[in-house]
């Protein structure tokens, strides 16, 4: 674990802002950045995109075409954290929505076998993929790129062409909407139209607070932050390094089986081309929100305003009237870019702190 | 039964030597493919001489095709290597920045109009535009890599992503079609001569390399810092700079890669172009035997290695297997050559080896 202390003795209850963000953990900094962020973001919005990001709608509306996002980030955060990384979430995701969607078609499944389906496809990708990095030490990327292509193949296999799914009990699940009190706005024709959120939101809220407090309070979570800081130093704790690495693998492999199923009924459809780019978006949010690359360090709240950041950046952008696609994944990608750089900037920095002091 | 003896243990030394090999396992693999196709299809290994649309003689048969789109894979797989090699990790971003390439060859060569009539350019001059920013795109991965200490395949993950919205956005997202036959050479065939072009290109591409290998210290340098960065900084040696190195000429791979892909179409389609390419750059690095984790290499092995893939793709496509289909394939294949070739599954492998061995033993004694 990086959370030192090491400044804390040179400012000795030192008043000012300075001294505060020096006595700052990295977990912390990173994730006081991103909050920072996210609302200077907002707030941009609202002053030079005009009244339509002041709607609360428009920020559950954010929020319930992300919520699967979140869930997939959640998981990814989790694996980085522990100093590994999963770049099939993706592809789990699209195989689990095509799958529910062939089951409840074809099948005339209900809804409850799906869920249960989509959450055995992303525990069966979870422990493959935990038990080759864990248990075999094969670097985790070169294992969840073949898991990613592997879905991808296999979701073209169990059905080549997209389709909408007309199953009419799952159309009645996807289409609940949960009213948001207090929240509502008057649209054009002067009705008052009240805030929804859907189920997936609830879903992946809960997700959020049950994983944030495992890492925090729990031994396990611990555990996780240990492994990826460190693992010979984990090793010597008596911290069991390969399970540890297996489970956060398999929680994120489960993360991504719900996210999926979360995605399939926000679209409400099964295809091979979705959720195309959700390891990237999953990747950027999870650094965006603070958590490092070389594991040891991260933050789930981080992570959540990470995916709110990565959206609301994606809304500028087609607001703004630069809706062709390739603007997306260009401002996706510098802004991943600037956010590595300033981590890599941030660790030099600490690194060249700890050797003056020492 | 002395003799007996000895001559058996010749044989498993040699057999031992060869397994210890390193070019082993491709050659095994095409060994298995081939053998696999002669039981199943003989007429896998028909080649027929004819004539294409345009009159000139041609040589077809799926061998050619091998040859053929096997050749672009071979070139990435050079660049590839070194990479591996120096850096321990992977280019992702491969595809996207043959699109990007390709993308801008098709722009130089069209100028404003996306049909023109003639070339507004010598293709050699959009050719070496292309590498400049195929170059320039390397060398951003590389600063990245090198220099921000980012893992390679997480700092290749940002062009992976926005490339192929860079290519569109070269050319205004139009899709320029070149009418100039002459320009159809590089993916196609040269007038009189029945074999694919690309396949000359590959084998320029290797003789380069092989001189480069023979006469620098390049291959030296980057297993040097593969396998330990530190003690060949303290030798004397610029670990980042050498990284920094070898993503650039990654990026000179991708540029001749890149026209051969806009030369085979005349055109290009920015989403599909070299589509989950880097999968089979990295597969032929790993079927060449050589450890994704960096350190040494053998470049022999990698370019047999992606003309091994390519066997492997054409295999599959001749039973009906769609192109969306194939990543699941070959998926497999890679997780089955890793898994083998870890520490811990090799020796496992190598005690269970003991053991039949001395088993047969134990019964000639008996």
């Amino acid at each position: 674990m990086s959370e030192s202390k090491q400044s804390a003795g040179k400012n000795p209850s030192g008043a000012g802002l300075g001294s505060k963000i020096a006595n700052m953990t990295d977990t912390n900094l990173l994730l006081t950045i991103t909050v920072v962020v996210f609302f200077a973001m907002y707030i941009g919005a609202i002053l030079f995109q005009g009244k339509g990001f002041l709607k609360p709608q428009t920020f559950f509306n954010i929020l319930n075409a992300n919520a699967a996002l979140i869930i997939a980030s959640c998981g990814m955060s989790l694996v980085m954290i522990t100093g590994g990384i999963d770049i099939s979430v993706g592809g789990v995701a699209a195989l689990v929505s095509m799958c529910c969607a062939v089951f409840l078609d074809f099948h005339n499944g209900n809804v409850f076998m799906a869920a249960v389906i989509a959450l055995a496809i992303g525990l069966a990708f979870g422990a493959v993929q935990g038990f080759l990095v864990a248990y075999l030490e094969i670097q985790p990327f070169i294992v969840t790129l073949a898991g990613m292509f592997f879905a991808r193949g296999m979701t073209t296999i169990v059905n080549t062409n997209p389709f909408n799914v007309a199953n009419p009990e799952f159309v009645a699940v996807k289409e609940t909407r949960i009213i948001v009190p207090g929240f509502g706005s008057v649209n054009k024709l002067g009705n008052y139209v009240n805030a929804y959120i859907e189920i997936g939101v609830l879903v992946a809220i809960l997700t959020v607070i049950v994983l944030f407090a495992v890492l925090r309070w729990t031994k396990l979570g611990r555990g996780f932050y240990a492994v990826g800081g460190n693992s010979q130093s984990a090793l010597m704790l008596g911290i069991n390094v390969k399970k540890t690495k297996f489970l956060s693998h398999l929680i994120c492999g489960l993360l991504a089986g719900i996210g999926g199923f979360v995605y399939f009924m926000h679209v409400g459809s099964g295809s091979a081309s979705h959720a195309s780019g959700m390891e990237m978006n999953a990747i950027a949010s999870s650094i965006i929100g603070g958590t490092m690359l070389t594991g040891g360090v991260g933050n789930i709240i981080g992570t959540f305003f990470g995916v709110l950041s990565l959206s609301t950046i994606q809304n500028i952008v087609s607001s703004a009237g630069l809706d062709q696609a390739w603007w997306t994944g260009i401002t996706i990608a510098a802004m991943l870019c600037l956010f590595l750089v300033i981590q890599s900037v941030v660790m030099a920095r600490k690194k060249m702190a700890l050797q003056a002091k020492i | 039964m002395e003799n007996k003896e000895m001559k058996k243990t010749g044989v498993s030394q040699m057999f031992a030597s060869l397994l210890s090999r390193q070019i082993f396992i491709p050659i095994a693999a095409l060994l298995l493919l081939a053998v696999f196709n002669l039981v199943t299809d003989p007429a896998f290994y028909k080649i027929t001489f004819g004539y294409n649309s345009a009159g000139d003689p041609v040589l077809s048969g799926y061998l050619m095709t091998i040859l053929d789109y096997g050749s672009e894979l071979a070139i990435l797989a050079i660049g590839m290597t070194l990479v591996t090699a120096a850096t321990g990790g992977q280019d992702i971003s491969v595809g996207a920045a043959i699109a990007i390439s390709g993308s801008v060859v098709l722009r130089v060569l069209c100028g404003t109009n996306s049909r023109p009539e003639t070339l507004q350019a010598p293709i050699i001059v959009a050719f070496l535009v292309s590498c400049a920013v195929a170059m320039l795109f390397g060398a951003f991965n590389g600063v990245l890599v090198a220099y921000f200490r980012i893992q390679p395949m997480v700092a290749t993950l940002i062009l992976f992503t926005a490339g192929r919205s860079i290519a569109a956005w070269i050319n205004n997202n139009e899709l320029p079609i070149i009418s100039e036959p002459s320009f159809g050479y590089f993916g196609g065939f040269i007038p009189g001569i029945p074999i694919p072009t690309p396949f000359f290109i590959a084998a320029a591409c290797m003789a380069v390399t092989a001189l480069l290998l023979r006469f620098t210290n390049l291959g030296l340098y980057t297993q040097a810092v593969g396998i330990n960065e530190n003690s060949s900084r303290l030798n004397g040696l610029n670990p980042a700079f050498i990284k920094f190195l070898t993503f650039v000429l990654l990026g000179l791979c991708v540029a001749v890669a890149g026209l051969i892909k806009v030369s085979r179409l005349s055109s290009i389609n920015y989403s599909v172009i070299a589509k989950d390419i880097e999968m089979d750059a990295i597969l032929a690095v790993a079927l060449g035997g050589n450890a994704l984790s960096g350190g040494k290499f053998n470049m022999t092995a990698s370019i047999l290695g992606a003309y091994v893939i390519q066997f492997l793709t054409t295999t599959l496509y001749k039973f009906n297997v769609q192109s969306d289909a194939l990543s699941a394939y070959k998926a497999v294949v890679v997780i089955v050559l890793v898994v083998l070739s870890t520490p811990v599954v090799r020796e496992w492998l190598s005690a269970l080896w003991k053991n039949i061995s001395r088993g047969q033993q134990g019964k000639e004694a008996a």
